[in-house]
């Protein structure tokens, strides 16, 4: 295999959760080494959500919490004893880059916050995400990122107009983020190379999240229009939306973009009396019936499944999708030919499926070849092979509980 | 030798092509100090009819879409399906770094102006394609919207009422999710260009990059064969028969709006300690006296009926009703109560919050006599000045003489001829 992009960056991962940890593993998948500190007594809340192998938790069953970690190394120390803080300074005296993702304030009750490493590792990049950032009235407010995601005004556009807002189960804010922050991550690296200097980033996911909503602030600010969820209508479109289908909850998305379109579209359907009705003649008239075209067009969509819906209408150039389920996906002719779910045999769930990132390098690919750790997994190679440290050693610090155990975890007897 | 900067990537020249499914690509790269020229066709791109609008005037001159996803460019006109466009074009394409483009796969091939041959004329050229799909597979020519992206990439399932179709924002994501990948994907690909001179081409799909947006709906599927779907107010916690899978109240009207609020215990620690708070708070105003003695310890999610929960869920439900989002999350905020309000454009430029951290960054905008308000960066650093834009969105080829004459060399007259035969 080719020389790997990040080969020989080295990277002390204190980030944990969902955000921070998915810029060290982008970096991992790209030849990094990323050494993961974790804890048994405080573990990182990814590892106690499902889903788990055989629907039953446990801190290595989890796919969720291997899902962001692969190629990674992880050991398990206590950072609040003496000995675990000095071993956590000694690498971070090897790092290029350390990240973190707590609360602000946690790295440096530590003693492990930008300026303390910055005296270990003066040209050290760091960088730390959380909800608020490090400064402002709510920096304390910790949650997960439903909430993030939430306060950055994504609820409030969910749903239909006269019916409550929806919530945002897939913590939307938290994709947005990481990919932010690694790629300006690489830029301080490129930085630290011309000039020699490190530096300290703070990431405000709301901030991330607010920042896809631009158009819509925009308007605020020069409109003074505040906008208000509207189900799956388009202010510039029409018909626009998500129809029933052939199948139970299968459904299809058609949009028409122009009058071509429409012509195209009527076509499809074979031409029914009802669309040469002169009220849906024109764009503005048929945003004027929405409501009725949108029942004419489901009449036709229930006697078809959502697949063959979408191969007449793309064949016929209309903007049209069926609404994929997690199982589609992984049947997705698309995403196979791009092969965007690799299988990797994690040691206690079996095999199972990683994301790929949605770009191709075409000369230096992405490449994966470690599933996400389980806790504490590479302690023996990290400890001797990065810190130096022997057998012997490694035994004291586990007899001292600062490298922890299963013993170690809340609720353990 | 060691250089200053006074940005991150600044000195990295950016040639962007895109549409509107890439747009967002150039915005974040000039975000980050990258000099971006926007190339137009002869008339401007197609998205400056984008709305909405400046004082709703649909004007391509006063697009608020343009106005943002093409910030911190620069803008020339060109048009590459003439031979002298194309030849200025890869005069251009010699000194810069990126280019950055959303054609249909296989539009630029046909003009010669494929990855391979720029390279010829530039081997550290990175060339980055965003397109709904990627360059090549059963989709690659699919047409898409932003609906029908956000539905072939899985996000649309996740969110609807029980009884409606899946929903989508009402706000495009579907590009700015392709468009941030690309951005990813052009840094690694600069990384590798710093070390090895070596450019490349990097292939973005939209819809892959939706799917990375699904957090553990992937992994429900794979571990548990259970398809994730959007429920109402409710998330699923997906459990084997019995009990079956429970429906837990995630957002809940208050007295002027709505709030997000997750309550429960267990092994959840911070679910549990902000549960545990609001109680005592219910309490303390004589609500939720049922859970007053409730040991949330000892909840077990994986054995807790519908009942029970619902049971629970009417005991918040009363005492939220008194307050409003602003009150509940003022105390939420210092009493370790996870709860957020729902928050609308209005509420988040009042953000003190956002104001504290200087979020909002104004933008000059001299042909409408206005200074514009933005959102900033999501990031702030040290040891650089703090981030600014460094334009507003180019007018139609507003930049044609300042890179034309100065830095290709051209003369007045020759910008006429060009022109006249449409090339500019």
């Amino acid at each position: 295999m080719a020389k790997q992009v990040f080969e020989g960056l080295k990277v002390a991962d204190f980030a944990w959760v969902g955000v921070g940890p998915q810029v060290g593993r982008e970096l991992a998948e790209h030849g990094a080494t990323v050494v993961r500190v974790e804890s048994h007594r405080v573990p990182d809340s990814l590892r106690t959500f499902g889903p788990f192998k055989d629907g039953e938790s446990g801190i290595d069953r989890g796919a969720f919490g291997a899902a962001y970690n692969t190629n990674k190394y992880s050991i398990a120390m206590d950072l609040t004893k003496p000995k675990g803080l000095e071993l956590a300074k000694k690498l971070v005296a090897w790092a290029d880059l350390v990240t973190e993702s707590f609360t602000p304030g946690t790295m440096a009750k530590f003693g492990l916050d930008y300026e303390s490493c910055k005296k270990i590792k003066p040209d050290i990049v760091y960088f730390s995400t959380c909800q608020m950032g490090q400064t402002g009235p709510l920096k304390q407010f910790g949650a997960y990122g439903m909430f993030g995601t939430t306060y950055a005004g994504y609820a409030h556009l969910l749903g239909l107009p006269d019916r409550e807002p929806l919530p945002i189960f897939n913590n939307y804010s938290d994709f947005i983020a990481p990919w932010y922050l690694t790629s300006t991550v690489i830029a301080a690296l490129i930085r630290r190379r011309k000039t020699g200097k490190g530096i300290y980033l703070d990431q405000s996911q709301v901030e991330a999240g607010v920042t896809f909503l631009g158009p819509t602030i925009l308007d605020y600010n020069v409109n003074r229009r505040i906008a208000l969820r509207m189900g799956n209508r388009d202010p510039y479109m029409a018909p626009h939306g998500i129809y029933p289908c052939l199948g139970e909850d299968r459904w299809v998305a058609i949009t028409i973009a122009d009058e071509a379109q429409w012509e195209a579209f009527c076509r499809v359907i074979g031409d029914p009396d009802w669309s040469k009705d002169p009220k849906f003649s024109t764009f503005l008239k048929r945003k004027q019936t929405e409501d009725e075209l949108d029942s004419h067009i489901e009449e036709w969509t229930k006697h078809h499944p959502p697949e063959e819906i979408m191969t007449m209408m793309q064949d016929a150039g209309i903007p049209c999708g069926m609404v994929k389920t997690a199982e589609d996906l992984f049947n997705d002719p698309q995403l196979k030919h791009r092969e965007h779910f690799r299988f990797l045999e994690h040691a206690v769930i079996g095999k199972h499926a990683y994301n790929a990132p949605a770009y191709r390098l075409s000369k230096t690919p992405n490449h994966i070849h470690k599933a996400g750790p389980c806790l504490g997994e590479d302690i023996e190679y990290v400890f001797k092979e990065i810190l130096g440290l022997s057998d012997d050693d490694i035994s004291d610090l586990f007899v001292a509980g600062v490298i922890t155990t299963e013993a170690d975890l809340p609720g353990a007897e | 030798m060691k250089q200053e900067t006074t940005s991150l990537i600044d000195g990295f020249r950016v040639l962007d092509l895109t549409d509107e499914t890439g747009h967002l690509c150039g915005k974040i790269l000039g975000d980050l100090g990258a000099d971006v020229l926007k190339i137009e066709p002869p008339g401007g791109d197609i998205a400056r009819n984008n709305g909405p609008f400046y004082h709703d005037i649909p004007h391509p001159e006063k697009s608020l879409y343009w106005f943002f996803t093409n910030l911190n460019k620069r803008g020339i006109t060109l048009n590459l399906e003439t031979s002298a466009g194309r030849g200025l074009f890869k005069r251009l394409v010699k000194a810069a770094d990126f280019v950055i483009e959303s054609f249909e796969p296989g539009y630029l091939n046909s003009l010669d102006l494929g990855y391979d041959e720029l390279a010829k004329t530039n081997p550290g050229i990175i060339m980055t394609s965003i397109t709904p799909f990627g360059q090549k597979g059963p989709y690659a020519q699919y047409k898409t919207t932003d609906l029908v992206g956000v539905a072939m990439g899985g996000m649309a399932r996740l969110y609807g009422y029980m009884d409606s179709p899946p929903l989508r924002f009402f706000a495009p994501q579907f590009y700015f999710n392709g468009s941030l990948q690309g951005v990813l994907g052009s840094m690694v690909a600069l990384y590798h260009k710093e070390f090895t001179d070596e450019g490349q081409h990097v292939d973005v799909s939209c819809q892959h990059a939706v799917v990375l947006t699904l957090m553990m709906g992937i992994e429900i599927w794979d571990l548990l064969k259970v398809n994730y779907r959007g429920i109402g107010p409710y998330g699923m916690s997906v459990r084997p028969t019995p009990p079956g899978p429970l429906l837990m109240r995630w957002v809940w009207p208050c007295k002027n709006g709505f709030v997000y609020l997750m309550v429960g215990g267990g092994a959840a620690q911070g679910v549990r300690i902000s549960t545990e708070n609001l109680v005592a708070w219910a309490n303390s105003e004589g609500y939720a006296l049922l859970l007053k003695d409730h040991d949330w310890l000892e909840d077990n999610s994986a054995t807790v009926t519908q009942e029970e929960i619902s049971l629970m869920e009417n005991e918040f439900a009363g005492f939220l009703l008194t307050k409003s989002k602003e009150e509940l999350f003022e105390y939420a905020v210092k009493n370790e109560i996870m709860l957020v309000p729902v928050t609308d454009a209005k509420d988040l430029v009042a953000s003190p919050q956002l104001e504290a951290r200087k979020f909002w960054v104004t933008v000059d905008h001299p042909e409408l006599g206005e200074k514009i308000s933005y959102p900033g960066y999501p990031i702030r650093w040290t040891d650089l000045p703090a981030y600014r834009p460094q334009r507003r969105s180019p007018l139609i080829g507003e930049h044609n003489a300042e890179v034309y004459e100065k830095e290709l060399g051209m003369t007045k007259e020759e910008l006429v001829l060009l022109k006249t035969r449409g090339v500019i």
